[in-house]
Formats: C-alpha cells, sequence, structure tokens
C-alpha cells in the first residue's frame, strides 16, 4: 500500500553534507575541484543585469513619437553618465533648444519610434556566492557553481526566519524543556549559534538581536511573537530573506515545544564548535527546511551509511505532530491496515504508538513523523 | 492519433495534486461507465524522489491491489486492456510542482487586462500579477515586478484589433527591458503570447522575438463587445504541455505514459465539468475548489450583456487548507475565524494551531475539537475566495450597453458582478475540506455560511475529488465523463431555502407547504434566526411563503412555488436572514453555532 507518513526532519551526527552553491545567472566560478574553503569564502561571482530606467522622451522634449530617434545625442549600446544629455530637441534656428538628461547612469537599451520611450540600463550589480560550510569542493559546473562537501552533524528544523550565517555553537538550556530567557543572554553570546530548549519570547529574541547573537535554535515560539519580530503576520511559508538581526531555527513547531532530546544532546555534544546556519524555509514546491551543520573537518570523524528513507514499520521511532499528542515520542506497535474511524469521525489509516512512558494511543498514519538518523 | 470513445471499457486516470496524487479506475459494466476504484499516494516532486511519475505508480499500485486488476508491468502501465489485465488508456491532469504561474499584461486594467487574466485563469493558471498601462505602477516598478515574480509565461494582449498600438508596444518594450527568466531551466526562453491588437504584430515581433519565445494569436478582445477568449487559451495549454510541464521533475516521464490524451492543469479540467453540468442543465452554477494552496471558484451565469452564459474561474493562490492556511489566517484576522468556532478557546493557541498545520501540511484532524477548528478556517478560506470570485465575473467593462425602459429601472451596468445569489440553482463544493468531511451535513454548512446562497439552491459536493479526472476524460468521451459525474462524482446533498432581509428574533420567517409521495402534506415553519433540517430523499414541488420583509425570489413577502430537491442531507431551511449576522458576543456567538450544529446535527452530541 502507498505511504501515509511524512518523512522526519533529519538529525543525524556523522553525515555527508553536500551544498550545490549556484549563481543565479551565469557567471564566474572562482574556486577549482579539491580546494578547502571556509564558510566565509567566495566560491562564485556574478553581475546580474543592471535596473532598467524608462525615459519618456517624447512627452519630456514635446516630440512626436516618431521623430524621438532623429533627436538622440546617443546610439545604442552607449554609456551615458547621470544627467548627460540624452536627447535634445532642435529649436527654432536653433535656439530654445530643450534637453532630456539621463535619470542615472547606464548604457541605452532601446530608442522606441513607436512609444517615444527610451530604455537606460544601469550598470549591473555584482552577486558574490559564499562557500557557507567550511568544507571541501568536490565538483565545478562551468560557469554556475561549485559543489561544497564536509563530514559534519546535521540538524534540520521544522521552521525557520532569516539567511545564511556562522558561528560557535552555545547551548544556554540547560535541559530541552527551559524556556530561552533574557537573562541567559549575556555579552559573551556575541557572534554565537545560541541553543535554548521549548521556547523564546519575543524580549529574549530583541535582546540577542541586541547582544548581536548570529542565529538562535529553540523548540517552539509563539505565533504572536514571531509576528511581532517579524512586524507582520507570515501569509506562507516561504522566509530566508527576513532582516530581523538574527537567523532563527525552530526545531519542534509553534507554542512552547520542548526540543526533541536527540536534537539538544547533539548540540550540547558540539559547544563550542563552528556551526552553518540558515532560517530559509519553503514549504511548498522544493520544500526546503531550516538547517543548522556542523563540520566536523576530516572524514576520520566516521561516516554512517546513509539510510534511504523507507516505510514506516513496527519498531520505528516516531513523533506525533498534531493534537491531542503533539510532540510526543515514542515507536509504533501496530500497523493495522484497516481504515479506522478517528474521534472526529473521519477513517483514516491509524498506527498504534507506545510512547515512551509506555502509554498507548492510536493516531493517524499522517499525524506523526518518522524519526530519522 | 485520435481516440476511439467506443473502444474504451477500462479507463485510467490520476491527478497528480500539489499535496496527493489521485488514481481512478472508470469500467464499463452493464451498460454504463462507473467508477470503481480509486487509490491514492503522496505527489511526488519533491526531494527526494523528485520524479512526480513515483506517486502516480504508488496510486496506480493501491488501484491494482484494491481491484485486483493487474494494471503495471513494472513501471508501465499496460494498454489496451484484455480480460483481468490493463486499462484501455490512461490520461491525467497536473498541479503539482506549482501549477502553472502566469504573468498577464493588457493596456486597460479593467478591460483587456481583466480579459486576458479571464483567459488565463479559464486555461488553468494562477495570475500572479496583472500589469497594464493604467494600474498606477511606474514603468520601472513593472518591470521590477516582471524580473521578481519569474512567471512560467506572459499572456500580453491589449488593444481592440484597429485601435492603439502605442500602449501595447510600450508593454511590450516594458517586458523585453526586464529580461525575465523563467522559473524551471536556465536553458529555454520565457514564453510570451501575444493575443492583442492585431495591428501592433510586426512591433511587437520586433521588440520581443530575440529575447522571448514568442507566439502570436488572435486577438483576445478584437471588438469592444466580444471576448474570444479559446485561441490564447489553447495556446497556454500548448505552452503549458511544452514548456512548463518539460521541466518540472518527472514530466516528461508522465508525457510519456499519458501520451494519447495531453495532460491538462487540474482546474482547467474541474472548470470543464462545471461547464457541462451548467449547459446540460441550463441553470447558474457555481463550483469550488479548496486544496491544500489555492482555492479556486467556478461560475456560469447568465450575462445580459451579451445574452449568453459567462464561464469564469478564479484562483485565490494563497488561500488554502494547508500550504496557505496561514494567509487564511492574515487575510480574515483571528477575530473572523473564531466567529466560527463553537467553543471557548485561546486566540493564541488557535494562531499556534494555524501555524503548525502550515508546517506540518499534510496531517489531518483526529479530534472534535480539531475538526471544528479547521471547519471553522475553511470558511473563511470559501468566504474569501467567494469575494474575489465576484469581483472578477463581471460583464465586459467598456461596453456602452442600450437600455429598454425596464432595464433602466435595474440600473445594472456593464461591469458589475455576474453572480446572482438568487439566480444561482447549484452550488457545488471540491476538495478535502468539503469533499472529505465526516458528515456531509458540515460540507454544506461550511458552504452556506461562505457563500451566504439567496432564495433556492442545491448543494452538491464532489463524493472523493474527481472532477479534474472526468474533465480531461471529457475531451475524449463526454458521454463517460457525464455519466459517472453524475453518478458517483456529484452527490447532491439538497436544497436549501434561504430567504434574505432581516427580521426580530422570534418572529416567523418562512413556511415551507409541500406534498410528500405518501401523500402527506407537510407544512414547515422556521422562526428568524432558527435553522432546521428536514430529512428528504425526494424531489418535489413545493409553496414558500417568506415573512413580510423577506424574499426568496418573487419578492419580499410574496409566496412562490418551487421544485425542491432531496438528498444525502435533506432540505435545510435557514430562517437566519441576509446578510448573515453572527452575534459578536462571545457567549451569544457559541449559543447560537451550537444551536444551529445541534439543529443541523452537523456534530455528535
Amino acid at each position: 500500500m502507498a505511504h501515509a507518513y511524512t518523512p522526519g526532519l533529519k538529525v543525524t551526527e556523522k553525515t555527508l553534507i553536500k551544498k550545490d552553491r549556484r549563481l543565479p545567472l551565469k557567471g564566474q566560478v572562482i574556486v577549482k575541484k579539491g580546494d578547502k574553503v571556509g564558510s566565509d569564502q567566495i566560491v562564485a561571482r556574478t553581475e546580474l543585469p543592471g535596473n532598467v530606467q524608462p525615459v519618456n522622451v517624447s512627452g519630456l522634449l514635446g516630440l512626436l513619437a516618431e521623430d524621438v530617434p532623429s533627436h538622440m545625442m546617443k546610439k545604442i549600446g552607449d554609456p551615458v553618465a547621470k544627467d548627460e544629455t540624452l536627447a535634445e530637441s532642435k529649436g527654432f534656428f536653433g535656439l530654445f533648444k530643450s534637453s532630456c538628461k539621463a535619470p542615472v547612469a547606464g548604457t541605452l537599451e532601446s530608442v522606441s519610434s513607436i512609444t517615444g520611450q527610451v530604455i537606460l540600463r544601469e550598470p549591473p550589480m555584482p552577486v558574490q556566492i559564499k562557500a557557507y560550510i567550511d568544507g571541501q569542493v568536490t565538483e565545478v559546473s562551468e560557469s554556475e557553481g561549485a559543489t561544497v562537501e564536509a563530514f559534519g552533524s546535521f540538524i534540520q528544523g521544522i521552521f525557520g526566519v532569516g539567511g545564511e550565517t556562522n558561528g560557535d555553537i552555545k547551548v544556554v538550556a540547560a535541559d530541552p524543556s527551559q524556556e530561552l530567557t533574557v537573562e541567559m543572554l549575556t555579552p559573551d553570546c556575541k557572534g554565537k549559534v545560541v541553543v535554548g530548549g521549548s521556547l523564546i519570547r519575543y524580549g529574549a529574541l530583541k535582546k540577542a538581536a541586541e547582544v548581536g547573537v548570529k542565529a538562535v535554535v529553540v523548540g517552539g515560539i509563539d505565533d504572536a511573537d514571531l509576528k511581532k519580530l517579524m512586524g507582520y503576520d507570515i501569509g506562507v511559508a516561504i522566509t530566508g530573506h527576513e532582516e530581523v538581526g538574527l537567523t532563527l531555527v525552530v526545531t519542534e513547531g509553534f507554542g512552547q515545544m520542548s526540543m526533541a532530546g536527540k536534537t539538544f544532546k547533539l548540540l550540547k555534544s558540539k559547544q563550542g564548535l563552528k556551526a552553518s546556519v540558515n532560517g530559509a524555509t519553503q514549504i511548498r514546491a522544493g520544500v526546503m527546511r531550516p538547517e543548522v551543520i556542523i563540520p566536523l573537518g576530516s572524514q576520520d570523524a566516521g561516516s554512517e551509511a546513509v539510510k534511504e528513507a523507507g516505510g514506516m514499520e513496527i519498531g520505528s521511532a516516531i513523533r506525533v505532530i498534531r493534537q491531542p499528542y503533539f510532540g510526543k515520542i515514542g515507536k509504533v506497535s501496530a500497523l493495522p491496515h484497516e481504515l479506522q474511524q478517528l474521534e472526529s469521525e473521519s477513517h483514516a489509516r491509524v498506527l498504534e504508538v507506545t510512547f515512551e512512558d509506555g502509554a498507548k494511543a492510536v493516531v493517524p498514519r499522517a499525524n506523526v513523523e518518522l524519526i530519522e538518523d | 492519433m485520435a481516440v476511439d470513445p467506443n473502444k474504451l471499457k477500462t479507463i485510467l486516470i490520476t491527478d497528480c495534486g500539489s499535496t496527493t496524487t489521485k488514481a481512478i479506475l472508470i469500467e464499463y459494466k452493464n451498460g454504463e461507465y462507473r467508477q470503481t476504484t480509486r487509490g491514492e499516494a503522496p505527489t511526488t516532486v519533491e526531494k527526494p524522489f523528485e520524479d512526480v511519475t513515483k506517486g502516480v505508480l504508488n496510486s496506480v499500485r493501491e488501484v491494482e491491489e484494491l481491484s485486483g486488476r493487474k494494471i503495471l508491468n513494472g513501471d508501465d502501465i499496460i494498454t489496451p486492456a484484455e480480460g483481468l489485465n490493463g486499462v484501455d488508456i490512461y490520461m491525467s491532469t497536473s498541479s503539482a510542482g506549482g501549477g502553472l504561474q502566469m504573468m498577464v499584461a493588457g493596456v486597460v486594467k479593467s478591460m483587456t487586462g481583466e480579459s486576458a487574466a479571464r483567459a488565463a485563469l479559464g486555461a488553468g493558471a494562477i495570475v500572479m500579477d496583472v500589469l497594464a498601462s493604467n494600474d498606477g505602477r511606474l514603468p520601472h516598478q513593472r518591470i521590477e515586478r516582471i524580473r521578481h515574480l519569474r512567471p512560467d509565461m506572459i499572456l500580453l494582449s491589449g488593444g481592440i484589433d484597429g485601435g492603439t498600438v502605442t500602449h501595447v508596444a510600450e508593454m511590450a518594450e516594458l517586458i523585453a527591458a526586464a529580461d525575465p527568466k523563467p522559473r524551471f531551466g536556465t536553458s529555454y526562453r520565457l514564453p510570451v503570447i501575444y493575443a492583442g491588437n492585431k495591428d501592433a504584430r510586426e512591433i511587437i515581433t520586433k521588440t520581443l522575438e530575440s529575447k522571448t519565445a514568442l507566439l502570436i494569436k488572435d486577438n483576445l478582445r478584437p471588438v469592444l463587445e466580444r471576448e474570444n477568449l479559446t485561441p490564447a487559451r489553447d495556446a497556454i495549454h500548448d505552452v503549458f504541455m511544452e514548456h512548463v510541464m518539460a521541466h518540472a521533475p518527472g514530466y516528461k516521464k508522465l508525457m510519456a505514459m499519458a501520451h494519447e490524451v495531453p495532460i491538462m492543469p487540474t482546474p482547467g479540467a474541474v472548470g470543464l465539468m462545471i461547464q457541462s453540468l451548467a449547459k446540460a442543465e441550463h441553470i447558474a452554477a457555481v463550483g469550488v475548489d479548496i486544496g491544500g494552496a489555492t482555492t479556486d471558484v467556478f461560475s456560469v451565469f447568465f450575462d445580459k450583456g451579451t445574452d449568453s452564459d459567462v464561464f469564469n474561474r478564479t484562483v485565490s493562490a494563497n488561500l488554502g487548507m494547508s500550504y496557505s492556511i496561514s494567509n487564511v489566517l492574515a487575510e480574515a484576522g483571528i477575530a473572523n475565524i473564531m466567529r466560527w468556532v463553537p467553543f471557548e478557546m485561546d486566540e493564541a493557541e488557535v494562531r499556534n494551531r494555524i501555524r503548525n498545520k502550515m508546517i506540518r501540511p499534510t496531517t489531518i484532524p483526529q479530534t472534535q475539537e480539531e475538526l471544528q477548528i479547521e471547519q471553522a478556517i475553511s470558511r473563511e478560506a470559501l468566504r474569501l475566495a467567494f469575494v474575489q470570485h465576484k469581483s472578477m465575473a463581471v460583464g465586459l467593462k467598456g461596453v456602452q450597453q442600450e437600455r429598454t425602459i425596464s432595464d433602466a429601472f435595474e440600473q445594472t451596468g456593464s461591469g458589475e458582478t455576474l453572480i446572482n445569489m438568487m439566480d444561482l440553482k447549484i452550488l457545488i463544493g471540491s476538495g478535502g475540506v468539503l469533499s472529505h468531511a465526516p458528515r456531509r451535513v458540515q460540507s454544506a454548512l461550511m458552504m452556506i455560511d461562505a457563500f451566504q446562497p439567496e432564495g433556492i439552491t442545491t448543494m452538491a459536493v464532489d463524493s472523493i475529488f474527481m472532477a479534474p479526472h472526468l474533465g480531461v476524460l471529457s475531451t475524449v468521451h463526454a458521454k463517460a465523463a457525464n455519466e459517472v459525474f453524475l453518478k458517483d462524482c456529484l452527490v447532491r446533498l439538497g436544497s436549501c431555502i434561504c430567504p434574505t432581509g432581516q427580521g426580530k428574533e422570534g418572529q416567523n420567517c418562512v413556511t415551507v407547504k409541500y406534498t410528500r409521495e405518501d401523500g402527506s402534506v407537510v407544512e414547515e415553519n422556521v422562526k428568524v434566526g432558527q435553522m432546521k433540517l428536514i430529512p428528504l430523499a425526494e424531489k418535489l414541488k413545493a409553496v414558500v411563503v417568506p415573512a413580510k420583509g423577506f424574499d426568496i425570489g418573487a419578492g419580499k413577502g410574496k409566496e412562490m412555488e418551487v421544485d425542491l430537491e432531496g438528498g444525502t442531507v435533506g432540505l435545510i431551511i435557514d430562517g437566519r436572514g441576509r446578510p448573515l449576522v453572527i452575534p459578536e458576543d462571545k457567549k451569544e456567538r457559541i449559543k447560537k453555532l451550537t444551536e444551529w450544529n445541534q439543529a443541523l446535527g452537523v456534530y455528535p452530541k
């Protein structure tokens, strides 16, 4: 039968991490295959075509559109400085001339005799792509980008805001259920990736940004606090470009939620190591989850075989991801085939889960996720 | 190669949705076509699979297991059928990977801009933005928008034939200056379909040919009084197949599998079914498909201006029940969602639950409380989508209408919405929250609350969401598609009597008198603020008498003889008046919601 479960978030101590670093347009790749790179090192760069500025020459000079080309002082492709004369009316016997000046510097891209419009293109904008993680270049796509690989720990969050950053890990919560409060954010958190427990509130987020924290990794956040941080309600989960002073990675969900023990333990064991963090989330076509990557230097650290995402079976470790057991972790103890009626009166394929405390519950298969290694 | 409908006895159709791929098997048995088996599986355009055909094969495997028919030979679908092996034809619809995302550009926003949007929407696209010479934006802002949105294609129109050339040329220059890049693939050029003033073709070609994959089609508004949307719509379909789908993960394989009939965008296929129902029964119809990411509304209403039935479709791209659920909260506001929750609950908790559904979009409500919250949100998603639809489904703008003296009293002009709820005869709901509601009456009430039908309206739902499948089937076998639509797809819930007007709670609102099949005479009285459900399976004639100040279509206080239809829910009499007013006081609101829910048996006690 077809699977009806959500593949879980990856939390793994050692794995091979591959990061494709692609330019939005073709450009120049600076690194070579085999190069060792640091997270802040530039691997490729290009120039995005500049903005365009239409100039209504016929309107400004009072000319018919078809007469505009013959009044141009510049040819298509010519460079133009700001305030340089683009076109000029002929005036009477050389008197009472009026001119049209370039509003921006750039090149003359087109002159239309239909609309009387001239288009100026501003100088190109440079775009640089950094390596993002400490690692090795293993592949170079000519003019497009490079692949950087590293062995390390990999933690996938469920939701985040803010873009790529990096810093040393500092765990401030004593356990995964502790809230990350204002008092925990001391000046020595500056430049760090701060790890909390079950919740962070708006006040603490603000303080973290003030202190200069690079990223916060925490179990849960209240929607109202996220709204305060962002200044607006998020409509769809497509994030990554917010400028809120730091990057935020939520590992469990909205509301107070203890960080999964495995995640917390792993982050604690990597205290002091450098982590690369990205809050970008996209829960639509091309799903993307926020992440924390801790490169471990060499392959000698040992590599676990990468498991294929497989089906759910009895004994699989799962987390319930919806009420009434939201956040509880357990093992699959039965997988009945037949559809069963839920309390909501819907019929769904279910499973029986045995929680860590030995209690059992029946939940829809759609409401659990596998805890992946 | 043309498909011979007479040879189709076993038909397999899939629809690849944004979340789920659904397969149905249709078989010709005992002289009729029936849907016999259904399977579903998660859609697989994302990692780790990145191949839409994996989900298709998984859903087909489920059909195999349930039907006992061997359909697959490895990863191939066996065609044609021989005994219990294979199927005669396989076809598919798809909205996976975000569907078709377009920008449209016209000269005047409310005229050619709207015609272009209608053409794109009717073809099954999501319209990301409508650019027009008079859209209030500066030229550089329009260019910024084109560059930023990265649409799959652009439809450019503008000017009636023989009309203005300058403005449409200006729009083309802006598109050329933006040098837009498509969403998928860096190696192909963005398709631009030009369907505007034929006199501007040469200029458009000169401006856009070197920078885009330009296609020229007939003007979609050749004269002010007429739209000619079909050539542009067909071109959109073709480009979608050739360019957009071909670049999405696994689509080439899917196109090879469904090689006999072109894959259709899901919403385009649903639109075909709604149109064919309205045409067959000569009635005004509204259909809604509420999905995870978008809510599509379809309507067919008579336009006096053009003296013809007009089909409209709108897509509310960010109103849905999973990926877009947070946008429902952002657009409707928490207070509007809470007004449908029939119990005490902390607003902050509801907000967190909505966010958690957004980040884990495939979960389902396990408890009654969760179900009721989800159904409260769906009312707002449906309501907002319908508001958008009403503003788009308008008569042709810019047309000077000649009026008779009787028309002058109605004071309707061009550009007014065509949606007249009193004229509406059938309201059809589709999509998970409506098709899979545990009790059918829940679907009926969600639609009544959101759409607020007036007068007499039949309510129906798509039983298991197979309208897209039948839409694509109708292109090769209209008879089979209609048979299955009426027998297996469309579940008639029953008529709903909704008088318009306001009155004092407790006063009489409406009386319904009818004679049942067994000869018994029934008289039902419903008071203002009350709801009533009468179990009814048959069709019958009734006399409906609205109280003073209320109208059911004949005028205030005037009785009417009407046709009522029974169904799986029965006859609903809604005495709450129109427009519907929900008490603002929390306690009073919960009391009324509970009363209405109990009167209709919406939730278990």
